[in-house]
């Protein structure tokens, strides 16, 4: 690419070009107007003189004759800027007049219509020049024929201002737009390549670098300030991403560890086909507990990466929330505990419902583990309430809550507070419902109640409260594949 | 014995697959693309086929959607790395009969395999009553009894207790009841399978010389009588 189609490529030539070519026209067409108006005002003018003159004279040449017609004419043409007269009798003679030479014809033809001729004026102080003139030529009784008008050299002289004013004002506009159009590519060009060149480096790996903030606020400051917001973010993901490896690198190691210390203690410890029994079984349920784990990333990251409003209806939530308890009841009194539901009829969301019940399964099964309270029994409350037309739907417990500056904290993937680490877990379940939450456009929070937890996430109210026929199966279908 | 076909293009997991069902007793063929797998499935008669979802030349749905379209209604296990919601749905939907997502335990794979094969062929075949010893469920009157003594249960136990007599003498893993008897499709963390399992023992068992209810360690559980 040579350096000509390199600026002629760029946005500010081309731009430059059309405002050029635009603003040419339309200063064009403006004095165009202007000057056929002027014109036209000014023939107009001349018109009026030279009928009012006609007039006069054909007057005072039926009141006095010829005589006094050429007095006059004599008397008016030694004006300097006087109009012009020409009085001849039958036999075309000039008999009075400020005109030296005419075509002939003018005078010949007396039909009283405005015409534009070329003459020379008669005169001592005038040189023999060709001039430009509207005349009228008039018959008057006894053959003599009158002609008289006005010059046009101030009309002239004026188209003559315009079309050089017009060439001045378009040889300015061009030399205006080529230096527009110089600095503004200049600019424009030297903050763009910066940005190439900073954007090249972020992308042969150094992740921290940013596009330089100018602080003028233009166009390339605002560009500048998202495309660093986007980087921002991608170094996030990438330190994210790294978190997570370390943390499987971490969380996955203890339980292989575990497993291999009772595969090698197993076979050195060899105690007869029970023994094996034993540790081949305890073996398998490591093996699970590492599938679990794989599971509930893999589903995590599925989550992550699904399109908003992927298998999603609308559902009623007060089946959901009583099916899900109908799970959890017995496993709950079994501790002691019960659920306090408050789900009011007829609320409908629009969501994945088997996404939400886990979300749902997911934070009960946190009350259950970590909400139990010191003195008293656990009370898990599910409720689901409209608020300002998102469904906010919230699990509580009545046991010690999580301190406010952990409560981002607990969201992330792998993170266990330290009295929890003893119970068993992933520490992926609230990172599954923060994914869940933000794949319907909500978020997860927390909220201590003194005593216990709120954990709650909001959802989409379906539009119109009604869709009744979106029902949940009622069991009979083995697969439960969605109606939808 | 079941005649099972494995249809995966993965050798290594193919030969896994295939060494552990006949470990079992069962007789297992395996093929390597899709093209060959509904040659195969086509061809001879198989119990159950075992169908990846990702596979070279045809891919897996397309396989099931084509020995469906031959009417052909050999129960099929979909295999799939994919292994979410959207995914599992799709497949059912192709005429798949069960889905399990990799990785898998392989427990989990026997137990599907079983019940698939387990399964009436056609509505004439569903039994009306169930029998395990002297347990019977009556799916008709919704009654259960154990030797004449009338056992009241409630709705969800009754379903719970039909999946697992439906599948008497074979293992159900926790997750194939969650997906059955509750619809849902996903692993809790916690066992709240085996409380619900517990309260359906104290009430079929409880007060009864042989047990019918047993926990299987690292798999599930089955209903058998075992003292035939």
């Amino acid at each position: 690419m040579t350096r000509l189609t390199r600026y002629t490529r760029t946005t500010a030539f081309k731009l430059s070009l059309l405002y050029l070519g635009v603003f040419t026209v339309l200063s064009a067409g403006l004095l165009y107007y202007v000057a056929r108006n002027t014109d036209h005002l000014m023939s107009e003018q001349v018109v009026q003189t030279v009928d009012a003159e006609l007039k006069g004279l054909s007057d005072i040449y039926v009141r006095g004759g010829v005589r006094a017609v050429v007095e006059t004419i004599d008397r008016r043409s030694r004006h300097p800027d006087a109009s012009l007269y020409l009085l001849t009798d039958f036999a075309g003679n000039a008999l009075v007049g400020n005109i030296a030479r005419l075509p002939t014809m003018v005078l010949e033809e007396a039909d009283g219509g405005l015409r534009r001729v070329r003459y020379t004026r008669m005169g001592p102080d005038v040189e023999d020049i060709e001039r430009q003139a509207m005349v009228r030529t008039f018959e008057l009784r006894g053959g003599y024929r009158l002609l008289v008008g006005r010059d046009l050299g101030d009309q002239l002289r004026f188209s003559n201002l315009l079309g050089n004013a017009l060439r001045v004002w378009l040889i300015g506009v061009v030399v205006m737009g080529v230096m527009t159009w110089v600095f503004v590519s200049r600019r424009v060009m030297k903050r763009i390549d910066e940005m190439s060149a900073t954007s090249r480096t972020i992308m042969n790996g150094d992740l921290s670098g940013r596009l330089t903030v100018r602080g003028n606020d233009d166009e390339f400051d605002r560009l500048a300030v998202n495309l660093n917001a986007m980087l921002g973010r991608i170094e996030l993901l990438m330190q994210s991403m790294r978190d997570v490896t370390d943390n499987i690198a971490h969380d996955l190691k203890t339980p292989l560890t575990r497993l291999q210390t009772r595969v090698e203690t197993a076979l050195r410890e060899a105690k007869g086909e029970d023994g094996y029994r034993e540790a081949l079984e305890s073996v398998l349920d490591d093996g699970d507990h590492l599938l679990r784990i794989f599971n509930a990333l893999l589903r995590i990251a599925r989550i992550e990466s699904m399109a908003p409003g992927a298998d999603m209806e609308p559902s009623d939530l007060k089946a959901l929330v009583l099916e899900i308890a109908d799970l959890y009841e017995p496993l709950l009194e079994d501790e002691g505990g019960h659920f306090e539901i408050d789900v009011s009829d007829g609320l409908k969301t629009v969501c994945n419902k088997d996404l939400i019940s886990q979300a749902l399964v997911n934070l009960i099964e946190n009350a259950l583990k970590y909400g139990h309270p010191e003195n008293g029994s656990l009370i898990v409350s599910l409720s689901a309430k409209s608020d300002g037309g998102r469904i906010v739907l919230s699990v509580s417990d009545n046991g010690p809550g999580i301190p406010e500056a952990e409560q981002d904290r607990v969201k992330d993937r792998f993170v266990r507070l330290d009295d929890s680490r003893t119970e068993p877990g992933t520490g992926l379940g609230l990172s599954l419902v923060k994914a869940v939450a933000r794949l319907h456009g909500g978020e997860l929070r927390f909220k201590n109640e003194a005593p216990g937890l709120t954990a709650s996430i909001d959802l989409e109210q379906a539009p119109g409260q009604d869709g009744s026929d979106h029902e949940r199966h009622d069991g009979s279908d083995k697969t439960g594949i969605p109606t939808a | 014995m079941l005649r099972i076909l494995v249809i995966e293009d993965d050798p290594e997991a193919a030969g896994y697959l295939v060494k552990g069902l006949s470990e079992l007793g069962h007789t297992a063929d395996k093929a390597g693309d899709g093209e060959t797998g509904l040659q195969m499935a086509l061809d001879s008669r198989y119990d159950i086929l075992i169908v990846d979802r990702m596979l070279p030349r045809l891919d897996g749905l397309s396989v099931i959607q084509q020995l469906r379209q031959a009417a052909n209604h050999t129960p099929v296990l979909i295999l799939s790395a994919l292994g979410q919601v959207d995914d599992r749905v799709k497949g059912l939907k192709a005429g798949g009969d069960d889905y399990l997502p990799k990785p898998y335990a392989f427990t989990e794979l026997q137990a599907r395999v079983e019940a698939l094969a387990r399964r009436p062929k056609s509505a004439s075949q569903v039994e009306t009553t169930y029998t395990v010893g002297n347990l019977t469920l009556d799916r008709m009157a919704h009654s259960c009894k154990r030797g004449d003594v009338e056992i009241p249960l409630q709705p969800r136990e009754f379903r719970l207790l039909e999946y697992l007599m439906q599948n008497a003498g074979q293992v159900v893993t926790r997750t194939m009841l969650l997906e059955n008897v509750w619809e849902y499709h996903f692993d809790p963390q916690t066992n709240v399978i085996d409380v619900h399992i517990s309260r359906l023992r104290s009430k079929i068992d409880k007060g009864f010389d042989t047990p019918l209810l047993h926990t299987i360690r690292g798999a599930g559980y089955t209903i058998r009588d075992t003292a035939h």
